[in-house]
């Protein structure tokens, strides 16, 4: 279980995230909102990629707000990144065997890997000694991004917007391997999404927009709110709506 | 051979043993062991140190080992290897050089290795340079390759210096005729107060000729590296030059291309890059896990693979 308590973030004196206070104890939980809501910052803070202006996270119990990226990753949680870092040198094998772990079972959990990646429409014998470097697409880059993060198998898996620079026809592969990740594991996974396909299959989905969460709630009812929102007519009932549903689950 | 000697073969040119096929390996001044086939001949000079590695034309899937090893302290010397590679040969050439000075005296290696690689033929050759020790006394190296490629004949070269060697000038000549290529891996990594210097020099002479050469660099400390790569495009030919360098701590890192055309058909481009390890790389290599010291180790030992 997840709790962020009174989560400020705020950068160059603009607040990012306004006092977010959540807790996360469902198993797939969807993020959305309009662009420069917070989302993005949202999820590096729960990584530990940026540290809170004010508050404190706390994972299964464990107040973890002052741990490092490291620290945080072997404790169970996993990024896949928006946008794909490159490295000239590395090959799609040496993330696989991170992504397996350095212990007994590493062995094991590499070949679990190499299967992840192909999940994702990736021949593994195909891709194993490619460089993570320019010779690979960013369609490419991304799926290997994903399959990384899922191949790890933890407690918390976060996922900022997948979809970006995904194919049609590579998303639903993409649907596939968060669907298994969700049946294999017991973790939970965070996901920045706004495909409707992702919203529909969450537990729960949270809105937010200007770095605040104006819903957190099941995703049918979400769902519901939001496809109304770009009704302007609809927009009083909508905000009424939406301060009932957060203040309920606060 | 002991132990320290037996070490620094594993480390220049990954030999427990002895190898299969033509070897040739020098330990603190003198030959330790050698073997020739039928088809691949090595003589000693006889007016300077150094041997001939002569290779008949028509050889193929064939190697050749020659490291050199030095233990002993002070020692100092300058060797002469040329390799003769007849038409239409496909062969392997491992060289290398390891350097233990545990003493108080200065150790030093230099070697010229010259190639002529006749019509039509393929050569790869990997060439590393390692250095180990606790004594005061330095570990240098100087290798100068000079190389003459013959009609489409082909030459790949992976050359290395990780590490332990003091001061360093690698100095790499190539000639090529028409419709030969050469591919040129070149890995450096300084550390400490090291310095290196490295010259990279290929001439294009003949049509259809091409070349590509990557020079990668690591300085870390107060180490200093030197890099000049120069391409000559004097007929129609292809040529490509990239110059990517890491810098850390307080490291100096020079890099020079240079691109020099005197045919309108000489089609060259160069690249050059010096900076420190991104930031993003180590946080997604932290996010799997890593520490940041083993996230810089993990980029490092790509970077130079």
């Amino acid at each position: 279980m997840l709790r962020l308590e009174n989560i400020s973030f705020q950068a160059d004196g603009k607040d990012i995230l306004k006092q977010i206070d959540l807790t996360v104890d469902d198993r797939f939980v969807a993020i959305t909102g309009p662009n420069g809501s917070g989302k993005s910052t949202l999820l590096k803070i729960i990584m530990g990629l940026l540290t809170p202006t004010s508050g404190r996270i706390y994972l299964d119990g464990e107040d973890i707000t002052e741990l490092s990226v490291t620290e945080r990753a072997n404790r169970g949680i996993s990024f896949a990144f928006q946008q794909p870092v490159r490295f000239k040198g590395l090959r799609v094998r040496d993330l696989l065997e991170l992504a397996g772990g350095r212990d007994k079972k590493g062995g094991e959990r590499f070949a679990h890997a190499c299967e992840v990646l192909s999940e994702v429409g990736l021949c593994a014998k195909d891709y194993i000694d490619r460089e993570l470097d320019d010779t690979l697409s960013g369609g490419e880059m991304k799926r290997i991004e994903i399959a990384m993060a899922a191949a790890r198998g933890t407690k918390m898996t976060l996922f900022d917007e997948p979809e970006a620079g995904i194919d049609l026809w590579s998303f639903q592969s993409l649907i596939a391997v968060f669907e298994k990740l969700y049946q294999e594991t017991s973790g939970t996974i965070m996901i920045i999404s706004h495909q409707e396909r992702i919203l529909n299959i969450a537990d729960k989905i949270i809105y937010l927009k200007d770095g605040e969460v104006l819903e957190y709630d099941e995703g049918v009812r979400v769902m519901e709110h939001l496809s109304s929102d770009i009704r302007p007519a609809a927009c009083s009932v909508l905000l009424n709506g939406r301060q009932n549903t957060y203040a309920g689950k606060r | 051979m002991d132990e320290i000697q037996k070490s620094l073969l594993k480390e220049v040119a990954a030999l427990d043993a002895l190898p299969v096929g033509a070897y040739n390996i020098r330990s603190n001044g003198k030959s330790a062991a050698r073997n020739t086939t039928a088809s691949i001949d090595i003589v000693t000079k006889s007016d300077k140190q150094g041997i001939d590695i002569i290779i008949k034309p028509g050889t193929k899937n064939q190697s050749v080992h020659i490291p050199v090893i030095i233990s002993q302290s002070g020692l100092k010397e300058l060797v002469y290897n040329d390799f003769f590679v007849g038409e239409d040969c496909d062969v392997t050439i491992i060289a290398g050089c390891g350097i233990s000075n545990c003493g108080g005296e200065d150790s030093r290696h230099d070697g010229v290795h010259s190639f002529h690689v006749g019509k039509g033929s393929k050569v790869k050759y990997v060439e590393k340079h390692y250095g180990e020790g606790t004594g005061r006394g330095k570990r240098l190296m100087n290798p100068t390759t000079v190389i003459e490629l013959a009609e489409d004949s082909v030459m790949e070269l992976e050359t290395s210096q990780i590490g332990g060697i003091n001061d360093t000038l690698r100095v790499t000549n190539a000639k090529l005729a028409a419709g030969a290529s050469i591919l040129i891996h070149d890995k450096i990594l300084t550390e400490g107060d090291q310095k290196a210097r490295a010259e990279l020099f290929v001439e294009m002479n003949g049509d259809g000729s091409s070349c590509d050469m990557i020079s990668r660099g690591v300085a870390k400390g107060q180490s200093c590296q030197e890099v000049v790569i120069r391409i000559d495009g004097n007929a129609a030919c292809n040529g490509h030059a990239e110059c990517d360098s890491i810098i850390m701590d307080k490291g100096v890192i020079l890099a020079t291309p240079q691109l020099k055309a005197t045919n309108v058909d000489a089609a060259l481009i160069h690249e050059a890059a010096i900076g420190k390890i991104a930031g993003e790389q180590l946080m997604k290599l932290m996010t799997m896990g890593l520490s940041e010291k083993e996230a810089e180790e993990m980029i490092i030992r790509g970077f130079l693979q």
